[in-house]
């Protein structure tokens, strides 16, 4: 009777879960799996092979843009994490206990807004007829007015500036979790402030830095409407060739198997990032 | 050698305000070479202030801080040759053993062959030999307690500041970390400056101990001297185990003075040098328990100071076992007797009369 209400109780503690994991998770990836090793050979006639993953090899624009895409989000988790760890530092050990939660908070507001209204706010600043522009004109500095949208380092900055928040929750609870005897006790024996920050600041802090940049970089490789919006036609972003094979091309195939490129590739990057710094998910992303 | 070279550390009249608020007051000691110095006092007396003053965390408001006889007070906390054992030990997580110890001489820029060696030799000397791999976390309260202390010892320092490091320890492995302590710190033969609220830590390990209260040291002398002979009235309280009575001068002799207690009591209280007494003034007075004695009601007995009372109770406590008697005056008075569990032990409600000598009264005026 008893192990029978635990268990019914386990059940329904878990249906919510398991359903979420099975019919929003793995039934779709499956489906996609599926649907991206069809081959169109004549008007709703398939059959199953690596033909669209064979075109992706053989386009260099697919990889190119894929390898872009990759590489522009390295920058931008190097970015988010050279910004945001002094931010992070400062909120965790330098403000007072009152600061501490203010600060915490204006770093939350923007999540308020909506990507969307965020990146507009961005193109309000930066077209040809916006603020930066005018005020540029206006103090004389320039004569004609400048378009700052549409080039690689708005691409950058407006993405750094949507992650970067993800980068600093994870990097302020580990940090906060550090004693500032630890620091003082650096000191203390010997160490210089370079010293202490490489060799007891950092590899302390590594759970959150490393769960940090994997969420800051999946979330930059997947992001669709601020390479978009602030990058236009130039920003050649792979979630934007996904897109148009879908809903463009109205060629799920190809697009299932793009989709698919993408989270073999982010996971290979990842993969890759922590052989190189010597770092395992168990000891850094389980313990922040 | 120059005189000021004989002590390894010298404060002169260090004073640190935060704000308003003064948490060091003029506070002058030295401390000779290879001294086990203790600095006792009660929560937020200013000692942990002192102490970071020293390891060059914060910055004296006026004052000297003299180490081997130069000042550091320009000196930044990682160019002083003076090393601290924090409260939580503050060993370093994400490295070993080895690297804890080895963190120090690798920032000092020390040649790897040397480390290698200096780590063996200090886990030696802390017989601790086998564990330069073990994780912080696979070390025991006692093991990590040592390894706080070879960090700091392999790099000579000329003084080690201990902040408070056995609070977090269980009471059985206190006790042992005391004397292992102060085993350690006569092999080492460094000087130890070691913070405590903790009077027995002080009292058993230290050569010098200084009671501080209120930012400002109360007396600076050794262990005994402290207890034996307290000069106000705050170390004589704080210090061991007092009977107190609160009372004025009735008469004064030239060695010894009359008091008469709040509560009615006659007390002859001894006189010490320059304390100023005279008849009427308020005084407080300290008998500490174990120079009381307690005898049953109607012993023959010839002692300065005597009273007699109801056992209240009996505290058994072994060797250290007491006795609540509650004299005329309705007041509790601690004595030490020994329970032998033969004919002769006190017992609760017997009539008894309490005797001691004026030589052990010591009284404060207030």
């Amino acid at each position: 009777m008893q192990s029978d209400i635990k268990r019914l109780s386990l059940i329904l503690l878990f249906a919510p879960f398991a359903l979420w994991i099975v019919l929003l998770i793995i039934v779709p990836h499956i489906g996609m799996v599926v649907l991206s090793l069809k081959e169109k050979v004549a008007p709703r006639v398939y059959e199953y092979g690596f033909g669209n993953y064979i075109d992706f090899i053989q386009e260099p624009i697919y990889w190119n843009t894929l390898l872009r895409t990759g590489s522009m989000s390295i920058l931008v988790t190097i970015l988010a994490l050279l910004i945001g760890f002094p931010i992070a530092y400062y909120i965790a050990k330098i403000a007072g206990n009152r600061s501490r939660g203010a600060l915490f908070l204006l770093c939350l507001i923007p999540l308020w807004v909506s990507d969307l209204i965020r990146a507009f706010g961005w193109i309000l600043l930066l077209r040809e007829s916006g603020v930066l522009s005018s005020f540029l004109q206006d103090t004389g500095l320039v004569s004609q007015p400048i378009e700052f949208l549409y080039n690689d380092i708005t691409v950058i900055v407006g993405l750094v500036y949507t992650v970067i928040l993800f980068m600093i929750v994870p990097l302020v609870s580990t940090l906060d979790g550090m004693g500032d005897d630890m620091i003082e006790a650096g000191y203390n024996l010997g160490g210089s402030g370079f010293t202490v920050l490489r060799k007891i600041i950092v590899p302390y802090a590594m759970p959150g830095i490393v769960s940090g940049c994997i969420v800051v970089f999946m979330l930059t490789a997947g992001s669709y409407l601020t390479p978009i919006l602030l990058g236009g036609k130039n920003s050649s972003w792979f979630t934007e060739q996904i897109y148009d094979q879908f809903i463009t091309r109205f060629n799920w195939e190809s697009g299932a198997a793009f989709g698919f490129l993408l989270l073999a590739f982010t996971t290979l990057v990842v993969w890759l990032g922590l052989k190189l710094t010597g770092q395992t998910l168990a000891n850094t992303v389980a313990k922040s | 050698m120059t005189d000021a070279l004989a002590y390894d550390l010298e404060c002169t009249n260090i004073s640190k305000d935060f704000g308003s608020i003064r948490a060091v007051d003029d506070v002058s000691f030295e401390i000779p070479p290879g001294s086990f110095f203790s600095i006792l006092g009660p929560s937020g007396c200013g000692k942990t202030t002192l102490m970071r003053m020293i390891a060059g965390f914060e910055k004296p408001s006026r004052g000297d801080i003299q180490i081997k006889g130069r000042s550091v007070l320009d000196v930044p906390p990682n160019k002083r040759n003076v090393k601290m054992v924090f409260q939580h030990l503050a060993l370093f997580p994400m490295m070993n053993v080895y690297d804890n110890i080895a963190y120090g001489l690798r920032c000092a820029g020390t040649p790897k062959s040397e480390i290698e060696s200096k780590v063996r030799d200090v886990l030696d000397r802390i017989a601790l030999p086998d564990v330069a791999q073990r994780e912080i976390h696979q070390l025991s309260g006692g093991q990590k307690q040592r390894i706080a202390i070879a960090r700091c010892m392999v790099l000579d320092p000329y003084v080690l500041l201990l902040d408070e490091p056995l609070g977090a320890l269980d009471l059985k492995l206190r006790e042992a970390m005391k004397i292992e302590l102060k085993l350690l710190q006569h092999q080492f033969n460094t000087t130890f400056v070691y913070i405590t609220h903790d009077q027995s830590e002080a009292l058993v390990m230290s050569d010098h101990v200084a009671i501080m209260n209120n930012g400002r040291f109360e007396q600076i002398g050794r262990p005994e001297a402290l207890y034996h002979n307290p000069t106000t009235a705050f170390v004589a309280g704080f210090v061991g185990d007092s009977n107190r009575w609160k009372g004025k001068v009735a008469e004064v002799k030239s060695d010894t003075a009359r008091v008469e207690t709040e509560a009615g009591l006659t007390m002859i209280c001894k006189r010490r040098e320059n304390d100023g007494m005279s008849v009427g003034q308020a005084v407080e007075i300290f008998v500490r328990p174990e120079f009381i004695t307690a005898e049953k009601e109607g012993a023959a007995g010839s002692a300065d100071n005597t009273l007699t009372g109801a056992v209240d109770s009996v505290l058994f406590n072994g060797a250290n076992s007491r006795v609540l008697v509650r004299g005329r005056s309705a007041d509790l008075i601690e004595a030490d007797v020994t329970v032998t569990g033969g004919e002769g032990d006190l017992h609760s409600k017997d009539a008894v009369r309490l005797s001691w000598s004026s030589q052990q009264t010591i009284c404060f005026p207030v």
